[in-house]
C-alpha cells in the first residue's frame, strides 16, 4: 500500500484531468481518487463527492487531498471531519498549487514515501521554477 | 413569547421564500466579485430544505436547524454550502432538545453561528464576507438583551444591525473568497454572502414581528 490521493476541483473535468496526468507518474501504484464538480454536477464541490472519495482510497498509509481553490477547502475540511469518525487512518489537506502538487505526491507516494514525506514534498512545489530563469 | 418549532419552520420557509425572490439580486451581486453563483446556490439550498422540513418539523428547534445545516452542506455547492451548513449545525447545537427560544438562547444561538462561519472560512471581522453582517447583528442582540427590549425588539435590532453592517461592505478590500482574487476591484461591492446574512435574520425578525 501507498498513501492514497484525492483530487479535489470545482470542475469535474479538472479533477479528472489532474488525477489523469498524477497517475501517469504513479505507474499505476498509487491509488488516486477524483471529487470533482457539485452534488447535482456543474462547478462547484461537494461534501459528499469529497467523502466517497476519501472512502475510496483508505487505506493505513493515510490520504494526501489536493485541491483547486477557495469552498474545495471548507468542503475538504468537513468531508475529512465526518470521514475521521469512523477511519483510523490520517489525512492531510496539501496546500500545494493542484497540477504540481499532485504530480509531485504521485511521484512520492509510489516510491513508497510516507504521509508526512509526501505531504511535505508536495508542498514544495510552491517554491519549483516552473520557467528557469538564467540569471 | 418565545420562538417555538412552529415558529422556526415558518422562519424556514420565509427564509426559502425570501432567498428565491433575492435569487437574481444575490447573482448581480455575486457576478462582479465571485462565481455569480450565490443566488442560484442558496435558492437550490433552501428549496431542498423545504423538501426536507416536514420529517422533523413536529421536533425540537435543535432537530430542525440541524437538518437545514445538513441539507445545506450537501446541495448547495459554493462557499456557502460549508458556511451556512456549519452555521445551522452549530445554531442546532445551541437549541438542541429546546421547544422554546427566549431572548438569551436567541443570543447563543447566533453566537454559535457566528463562532462556526467564524471558524470554518478562517475569517474575521473587514474581510468583506458574512462576519460582517452577523457580527454587529450579534452585538446589537446582546446590548438588546441587556436592555430588556423583548424578543421582537431583539431580532428587529439584529436584522437592522446585519443591513448595516452588509451595506458596510461596500467599500472594504476582499481577503476572503473568490472576491480576493480581484484584489482592489472588489472595493466598492456589497458583499452576496453578507446580503444573504441580513435577508435570514430580516426573515427571523418578520417572522416573529
Amino acid at each position: 500500500m501507498t498513501v492514497g490521493l484525492v483530487i479535489v476541483s470545482h470542475s469535474a473535468r479538472l479533477a479528472e484531468g489532474v488525477a489523469e496526468l498524477a497517475g501517469q507518474m504513479a505507474h499505476g501504484k498509487v491509488a488516486i481518487a477524483v471529487a470533482g464538480g457539485a452534488s447535482e454536477g456543474g462547478l462547484g464541490t461537494s461534501v459528499e463527492k469529497i467523502l466517497a472519495a476519501l472512502r475510496q482510497v483508505d487505506g493505513p498509509e493515510g490520504i494526501l487531498v489536493l485541491l483547486d481553490l477557495g469552498s474545495a477547502v471548507m468542503a475538504t475540511e468537513m468531508a475529512v471531519e465526518v470521514f475521521v469518525q469512523a477511519s483510523p487512518h490520517a489525512v492531510l489537506i496539501s496546500p500545494a498549487p493542484l497540477v504540481e502538487g499532485a504530480v509531485i505526491a504521485a511521484v512520492e507516494a509510489s516510491v513508497g514515501n510516507s504521509l508526512p514525506e509526501v505531504a511535505e514534498a508536495a508542498a514544495s512545489a510552491y517554491t519549483l521554477p516552473k520557467i528557469n530563469s538564467r540569471s | 413569547m418565545p420562538i417555538t418549532p412552529e415558529d422556526t419552520v415558518r422562519w424556514i420557509r420565509r427564509i426559502a421564500v425570501v432567498l428565491h425572490e433575492n435569487r437574481e439580486y444575490l447573482t448581480q451581486l455575486d457576478s462582479p466579485i465571485g462565481d455569480g453563483d450565490h443566488g442560484i446556490n442558496m435558492d437550490r439550498g433552501f428549496k431542498a430544505v423545504i423538501d426536507k422540513l416536514p420529517t422533523v418539523a413536529n421536533m425540537d428547534i435543535g432537530s430542525i436547524l440541524k437538518t437545514v445545516g445538513t441539507t445545506l452542506v450537501s446541495t448547495v455547492g459554493g462557499a456557502s454550502g460549508p458556511l451556512y451548513g456549519t452555521a445551522f449545525l452549530r445554531a442546532s447545537m445551541a437549541t438542541s432538545g429546546k421547544h422554546e427560544l427566549y431572548e438569551a438562547d436567541v443570543v447563543h444561538m447566533l453566537e454559535a453561528a457566528l463562532e462556526g462561519v467564524k471558524a470554518r472560512g478562517k475569517a474575521q471581522p473587514g474581510e468583506k464576507t458574512m462576519v460582517d453582517a452577523l457580527t454587529p447583528a450579534l452585538a446589537a442582540m446582546k446590548e438588546a438583551e441587556q436592555q430588556n427590549a423583548g424578543l421582537a425588539r431583539l431580532l428587529r435590532r439584529g436584522s437592522d444591525a446585519a443591513e448595516a453592517g452588509m451595506k458596510a461592505t461596500i467599500p472594504l478590500l476582499a481577503t476572503k473568497g473568490r472576491a480576493s482574487y480581484l484584489g482592489e476591484r472588489s472595493v466598492g461591492h456589497q458583499d452576496p454572502g453578507a446580503t444573504s446574512s441580513w435577508l435570514m435574520l430580516k426573515a427571523l425578525a418578520d417572522t416573529c414581528a
